[in-house]
């Protein structure tokens, strides 16, 4: 049986951040993952933004780390190359009423230490954005608010992390655990065992489930689902900077979020929900979203839509982050309630709970780690002809189009099978193929082909997002042999 | 990195693009075609079924034979073919040197110059984000193309029970596709209380088969988390699903065929001016775009009912890229309008004096009809139409001398039962 110092329940975003920040010690740790792919719960329906640190008041344990998180994404990027960009914030608002609560929530952000904020009167506001409605009337910018592409984020922290000596297991469902000496022996739905001395619960909207298993503090998380529009890039209204409304108590409002890849996203919605796998998509929620962003940015239109999805918050009574060590299961840590700005907080949660470890006696042996763990990887979006011809030289992949729409090369599919993204989903979020207007319509077929002579699967075996989730059932009957 | 010169740059081996290339290749001008795919044909190498050539080769062909007859003709001529080659971004701003530059991973990166450039892209399906049908994401949703392409090209079959979303040919088409392949079609729901498809297909394709349509009926939601389990149908009342009449059908396979969008975005990369209405760039008589020696036809202009048709527009581009070529231009051309019933016509803008073929779409449903044509409101042409509907694509020549004197054009629907 596999032995451990630490399991990792949960291999979304912040159960990748713990993974990434004990993988520069001298530790052995498990990432355990019940999806096919890491970052496939809660992580990959994220609005992606990295928030700005003036929501949240500093007495909040998620304030405290968001505005942290906030300032590690840089040092983060280089190290490990992901989609990332400080694009900065802009919360606009509509009447004198809606002006007063900018207000309170610029002095929140001051208060919360955050830099260079900016109180906006209506010429400002649409000169930083010209796409803002005329019936703006002021608002506040925060520059160091940015997006991030939250699944490519999770992948390279995952990545680096195994890179650093940390095993992850995929499609492993925590289903019983057993305390046995100075063990924690943890069972999978599948029936594989592992041992592990402590163990980190960042079960995401399970978390309540998982803690349960190990006899743990008994609480409830309830899903806040959120359900996101994305739209062409070609879309009228394509703005630079995230806009957000006024907020109100209970979320921070529907957004038009450029994501850093050069669409635009519109949402979420904040519904409370019984069925933590309740992410359908609803019209009357679309028109909803789209009357709002409409009334922000006006060139916004129904025909620019490509897709929709929905995600869920973990939330929990007191609507905080719960990041402790368990007073009930011995060496065990609860990473628990992570809804927004979780993202934000990820690399602040990561430190955290690397320090909540060592206070309950794990013992830290910093290693050499390198400076950049992921080297760059550029893709043919991003390269100048002459680069491109560069690398054909080499590899004439970079060469072969797959999927039109997004421009991404076989390379970059390949690339991603090559670092274990071997579902439809996890190379869609990799490379994005299959992201753009035509929605795999034309690069499916070539990806699956390219799964199977990359893996040896066959098609059949192929899913979109692991699971029973396939793609193919069959192939034609070819007649007697 | 390879530069390549050519008089004519045909974008995409489709029906169109074949066409446009055996027409100019034939009267001596260098030409190359360039695609996308492992093949010439585009799409029609997926479409097995026969009922093409009628018009063009005037003898019935499946897909493949017919874009067989296309490509030998342009190779004959002498066309040049890149395959495998995207285009990746356009300069058309030269009036002499058209650049574009390509990739594929024979060559690598290409830069090629063309004096006249034709537009042949084709379309792409319109997919679940574009018509909003709410529920969850499982697998076991596809267009019918794609659908179509597992089955006839790669021999794969996509579920084991299907319900088909929309009512256009590719659907109908694929309904007895799947029936054959022993995939039983439940359903085929059309939004619409008339199909969207050719009347040939909905008689051959699902009333052969017994196959259900339900015409004024949408899909309210799909079930399912790995796989589609069901879908939710309900009938439209005043418009609005009606919850209250709901029905489930049981399906592990959902495919959409709810219509097509011309795939422009290269045009508009080039600074191409599109019609908001069909999606395609906006053409003279000529066929030419708003950017002189760029000409478009086939799908990427608007959605054919025919591959025949689309052929046979691209083959009339051919001819005026040849005089484009020979240093005519098509003179002072006037506006064309769609009134009262279209949805539009094409060509946008025509030619005094020239005898002109125009097609238009219908908004209506008529059995009996009459298409007016009016030069700044007075009425030059009249023409009875029987049978009148979108999904027949409709034409008339106006004959050169009605139009002599200039002015704007417009046609006009005016339904039955006045």
């Amino acid at each position: 049986m596999k032995e451990f110092d630490v399991a990792i329940i949960g291999a979304g975003v912040s159960g990748a951040s713990v993974a990434w920040q004990l993988s520069k010690y001298r530790l052995k740790t498990a990432l355990l993952e019940k999806c096919a792919d890491v970052g496939f719960g809660v992580s990959k329906a994220n609005s992606g933004i990295v928030h700005g640190g003036f929501h949240h008041s500093k007495s909040t344990l998620k304030a405290r780390l968001e505005l942290q998180g906030n300032l590690m994404f840089e040092q983060l990027q280089y190290q490990l190359d992901f989609p990332f960009k400080r694009n900065g914030i802009l919360v606009v608002a509509f009447s004198e009423e809606e002006m007063e609560t900018v207000r309170v929530l610029f002095r929140q952000g001051k208060a919360n230490g955050v830099r260079n904020l900016e109180l906006c009167g209506r010429d400002r506001l649409l000169q930083l954005e010209p796409k803002l409605s005329p019936d703006v009337v002021g608002g506040f910018y925060v520059p160091n608010g940015g997006t991030i592409e939250p699944y490519r984020y999770v992948f390279a922290l995952v990545e680096g992390a195994k890179k650093g000596g940390v095993e992850l297991f995929t499609n492993f469902k925590v289903a019983e655990s057993e305390r046995e000496g100075e063990y924690w022996q943890i069972k999978s739905a599948d029936g594989e065992t592992i041992r592990a001395r402590y163990v980190v619960n960042a079960a995401g909207l399970y978390a309540d489930e998982v803690s349960k298993i190990f006899g743990a503090e008994e609480f409830t998380i309830t899903p806040r689902k959120g359900e996101e529009y994305l739209l062409d890039r070609h879309t009228q209204a394509s703005v630079s900077k995230v806009i957000f409304p006024v907020p109100s108590k209970v979320s921070k409002g529907i957004l038009v979020i450029p994501t850093v890849e050069g669409t635009i996203m519109i949402g979420p919605t904040a519904e409370m929900v019984q069925d933590k796998e309740d992410v359908g998509t609803s019209s009357d929620n679309l028109h909803r979203i789209l009357t709002q962003v409409k009334h922000m940015i006006s060139g916004i239109s129904v025909n620019d839509v490509i897709t929709s999805f929905a995600g869920m918050r973990p939330t929990m009574p007191g609507d905080d982050f719960y990041i402790d060590i368990s007073g009930k299961a011995p060496h065990f840590i609860q990473v628990a309630g992570i809804q927004s700005p979780g993202l934000t907080a990820s690399p602040a949660i990561g430190e955290y709970v690397k320090d909540l470890l060592k206070k309950d006696g794990l013992v830290l042996v910093e290693k050499d780690c390198p400076k950049t763990v992921l080297p760059e990887f550029k893709e043919i979006r991003h390269m100048t002809p002459e680069e491109i011809d560069a690398k054909f030289a080499d590899d004439p992949a970079y060469a072969h189009v797959v999927c039109r729409c997004e421009k991404i090369s076989e390379a970059e599919i390949v690339e991603a099978i090559r670092r274990g993204h071997t579902t439809l989903d996890g190379i869609k979020f990799y490379t994005r193929s299959g992201m753009g207007r035509c929605q795999g319509g034309f690069c499916t077929e070539k990806i699956i082909k390219i799964i199977c002579r990359e893996t040896g699967m066959s098609p059949e075996e192929v899913t979109k997002r692991g699971g029973e989730s396939k793609i193919i059932v069959g192939e034609l009957h070819r007649g007697e042999k | 990195m390879k530069e390549l010169n050519y008089d004519v740059v045909v974008i995409g081996a489709g029906a169109a693009g074949l066409a446009t290339a055996e027409v100019t290749a034939s009267a001596g001008r260098s030409t190359l075609v360039i695609d996308r795919d492992d093949f010439a044909g585009g799409v029609l190498m997926q479409c097995i079924h026969n009922g093409f050539g009628l018009h063009h080769f005037k003898e019935e062909l499946t897909g493949p034979e017919y874009a067989e007859r296309l490509e030998s003709a342009a190779r004959n001529a002498g066309a040049e073919f890149l395959l495998q080659t995207t285009v990746m971004d356009f300069n058309l701003a030269d009036n002499e040197n058209k650049e574009l530059l390509a990739l594929s991973p024979e060559y690598g990166v290409m830069r090629i110059t063309a004096k006249a450039v034709m537009l042949a892209m084709g379309c792409r399906e319109r997919n679940r984000g574009n018509i909003g049908i709410p529920g969850r994401r499982p697998a076991g949703i596809f267009t019918a193309g794609l659908a179509q392409r597992l089955i006839n090209m790669s021999g794969l079959l996509p579920g084991k029970s299907a319900v088909i979303i929309g009512s256009g040919d590719i659907g109908l088409i694929m309904a007895r596709r799947l029936t054959w392949s022993g995939i039983p079609v439940k359903a085929v729901v059309e939004i619409r209380p008339f199909p969207s498809g050719l009347t040939r297909n909905i008689v051959q394709c699902l009333n052969d088969f017994n196959i259900p349509l339900y015409l004024g009926h949408t899909v309210s939601k799909i079930n399912g988390a790995d796989r589609v389990e069901s879908v939710e149908i309900s009938p439209l009342v005043d418009g609005v699903p009606d919850s209250s009449r709901s029905f489930t059908i049981e399906c592990d396979t959902v495919l959409l065929s709810a219509g097509l969008i011309p795939e422009n975005e290269l045009s508009k990369r080039g600074g191409v001016t599109i019609n908001m209405t069909t999606g395609g760039p906006l053409v003279d008589a000529w066929r030419m775009t708003n950017i002189p020696g760029v000409f478009a036809g086939g799908n990427v202009l608007h959605v054919h009912d025919l591959a025949d048709y689309a052929s046979d527009e691209a083959a009339l581009a051919g001819r005026h890229i040849l005089d484009y070529l020979n240093g005519k231009r098509p003179g002072r051309e006037f506006p064309v309008a769609a009134g009262g019933n279209l949805r539009y016509v094409t060509p946008n803008e025509y030619i005094p004096g020239e005898k002109t073929q125009f097609f238009m779409r219908s908004l209506i449903v008529e059995d009996d009809a009459e298409l007016i044509v009016s030069l700044d409101g007075q009425e030059i042409m009249r023409k009875k139409l029987r049978f009148v509907k979108p999904p027949e694509m409709l034409s008339v020549e106006v004959p050169g001398e009605l139009t002599a004197r200039g002015g704007q054009l417009s046609f006009a629907l005016n339904g039955g039962g006045r």
